[in-house]
């Protein structure tokens, strides 16, 4: 294929993906606007008003960032680990695998519109996190860096998982076993600084830490981690990741016989 | 180079260790209206799903259009349209979406993909529903949004995995006209189907697949021509009690107002009757037994069965 027709394979797939979330936005992003108001009305201000400050800020401050982090997580990962998996389950991945369309251009397709869901529900939650409090970004690049990049991230886990997937159990296994602990065990709600020594230790193996301080970091100014640790896990994991999943794709994994 | 599509050895073991093809040839040529015939399970989707990347090769070539699918597959990918066995669009997605987003696979930008969806849309029949969720259409209109999908890119060589199944005769027919005119025009067609009449009329070579081998492989015309002898089935005026034994035709009684009559492919239809008129039988209506190619396909495949068989029955002999 020329470049100029990768593109515009490129842009099919990109806005099938945006599309497709936006038609059933009743599923999409009206639930974690609710779920993120509850968090802020309840671990917010009504139990943030018992808790004193934490690094400095008042409670419900310092968690915002990591609540708009969380939903970016699990709807990136959510995104394309549903949207993969149909369409391998009710065969049209088929109509791309007939098709000359490079396999870097699926990945890119799927992985953007991960993306484009998880950046949209951030900003959606951020939007509702301006009724409880103040919001002003310390370091904007930084932010916008962390936020995108682990966006990237999670879709691209979404996609491996939805390319190992057999059945839609297996669409729910990991990120109820594995996403949503990592999440909430990944400071979104404390300081690993309160924890125990041992403890902050064993945080430190969980990559969705470096994510939420890193983004914490670029709003509040503050961070457990240096956020340099933050982007060159985000880098590693995002270069490993893509390559393992282009490496699937390539091999059929899961939707070749 | 004078083929569309040239198939050599072509195995393939799905995972699980079942052998479907066991090493097949298959030459379909430039222009071609080729059948490929097999009963269920013969491995023909299994073939296709090949040539058109679904499927993982064992082993064996295929070259389409003088590409080998391994060292050019995006070219090969390029030129081949596949409409497929099983319903496989979105069902969620609107028929146009369906189809825009397939020229979108093939790098064809929306103003472009958008005429000639148009176009084949009217064509199919199709345009009234073009803003229909794909689920809505009836099983005949899921087949030829499929079709359409399968022409956006403009394919020389369209694959149709038993694209009637399903639908009913008026649409079959249309179905059948409308790519008879598509042949004409220059694209090469390959159709598997279990309605043997639809090859027998539409095709010029046909190729037979058996338990993952081709059984035959020649033109319609050469094939038909080996039929030895055709049955007729025919209404009488009177009732006949009895065959009269002197008869030189072969005759089964199916009741005693219809007859089955056996002609040698040697014989004239006018000395069947000359023969009838002569012992006072006389025939109201008459019509083929079965269709023609269909006798031709039974045999085929049972006299492979004996083979194996029989093949069989000496191994077990050499080890016991
Ligand atoms: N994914 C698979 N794994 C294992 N075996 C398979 C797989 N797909 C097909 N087969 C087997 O391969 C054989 C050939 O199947 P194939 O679908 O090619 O047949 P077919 O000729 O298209 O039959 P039909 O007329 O029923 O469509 C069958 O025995 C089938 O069970
Ligand atoms: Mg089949």
């Amino acid at each position: 294929m020329k470049p100029a027709q990768k593109l515009t394979a490129f842009k099919t797939i990109l806005s099938k993906e945006v599309m497709r979330f936006l038609r059933i936005w009743v599923q999409t992003l009206v639930p974690p606007a609710i779920t993120m108001t509850l968090y802020f009305v309840i671990f917010g201000n009504l139990i943030g008003s018992q808790i004193g400050d934490l690094d400095g800020f008042k409670y419900i401050e310092y968690i915002i960032p990591g609540l708009i982090m969380m939903s970016v997580i699990t709807n990136s990962y959510s995104n394309v680990v549903s949207t993969f998996f149909t369409a391998k389950m009710f065969g049209h991945i088929q109509e791309m695998l007939i098709s000359p369309v490079p396999n870097h251009i699926i990945l890119m397709g799927y992985i953007g519109g991960g993306m484009a869901r998880g950046l949209i529900v951030g900003l959606i939650v951020t939007l509702v996190s301006l009724f409880f409090s103040s919001l002003t970004i310390e370091h904007p690049i930084i932010t916008i860096a962390v936020v995108v990049l682990t966006s990237m991230l999670f879709s691209i886990a979404g996609l491996i998982n939805a390319i190992y997937a057999k059945s839609f159990d297996d669409i729910t296994i990991i990120p109820t076993f594995v996403l949503t602990p990592l999440t909430y065990l990944g400071g979104v709600f404390y300081s690993i600084n309160m924890l125990s020594e041992f403890w902050q230790n064993v945080s430190m193996v969980n990559p969705v830490l470096y994510m939420v301080n890193g983004f914490r970091y670029g709003i509040l100014g503050v961070s457990d981690i240096s956020p340099v640790a933050s982007f060159s896990l985000l880098a590693v994991f995002i270069v490993a990741l893509y390559g393992f999943a282009y490496y699937l794709l390539k091999k059929g994994v899961g939707i070749r016989s | 180079m004078t083929h569309a599509l040239k198939i050599t050895n072509l195995k393939k073991t799905y995972d699980n260790g079942f052998q479907a093809l066991k090493g097949i040839d298959l030459e379909v040529k430039k222009g071609d209206f080729f059948a490929l015939l097999g009963a269920n399970g013969a491995g023909k989707s299994t073939a296709i799903g090949i040539i058109c990347s679904l499927v993982n090769k064992t082993d064996g070539d295929v070259n389409v259009f003088g590409y080998d699918l391994e060292a050019d597959r995006e070219a090969v990918q390029e030129h081949i349209g596949l409409v497929p066995q099983e319903f496989n669009f979105n069902i969620w997605e609107p028929v146009i979406e369906i189809i825009l987003n397939q020229a979108g696979y093939y790098g064809i930008e929306r103003p472009v993909a958008r005429k000639r969806a148009e176009e084949l849309l009217k064509h199919l029949n199709l345009w009234d529903k073009r803003d229909e969720q794909a689920q809505n259409l009836s099983g005949g209109m899921k087949r030829r949004l499929m079709i359409a999908r399968a022409l956006i890119h403009n394919p020389k060589l369209l694959i149709l995995d038993e694209p009637t199944a399903g639908v009913d005769i008026e649409i079959r027919r249309s179905m059948w006209d409308f790519l008879s005119k598509l042949n004409q025009a220059g694209t090469t067609i390959i159709l598997t189907t279990h309605y043997l009449e639809e090859a027998e009329s539409m095709c010029n070579n046909i190729a037979i697949l058996n338990k993952g081998e081709v059984v035959e492989s020649t033109s319609m015309k050469e094939l038909l021509s080996r039929l030895q002898v055709e049955t007729f089935v025919l209404d009488l005026k009177e009732p006949l009690d009895i065959i009269p034994s002197d008869c030189e035709l072969t005759i089964h009684q199916r009741d005693t107002s219809t007859i089955e009559v056996e002609l040698d492919k040697t014989r004239s239809l006018n000395y069947l009757f000359e023969t009838l008129s002569k012992h006072n039988i006389r025939v109201m209506s008459m019509r083929n037994k079965t269709n023609r190619l269909e006798e031709l396909f039974i045999k085929l495949v049972e006299k492979s069965k004996e083979e194996n068989t029989s093949i069989k029955s000496t191994s077990s002999e050499v080890t016991a």
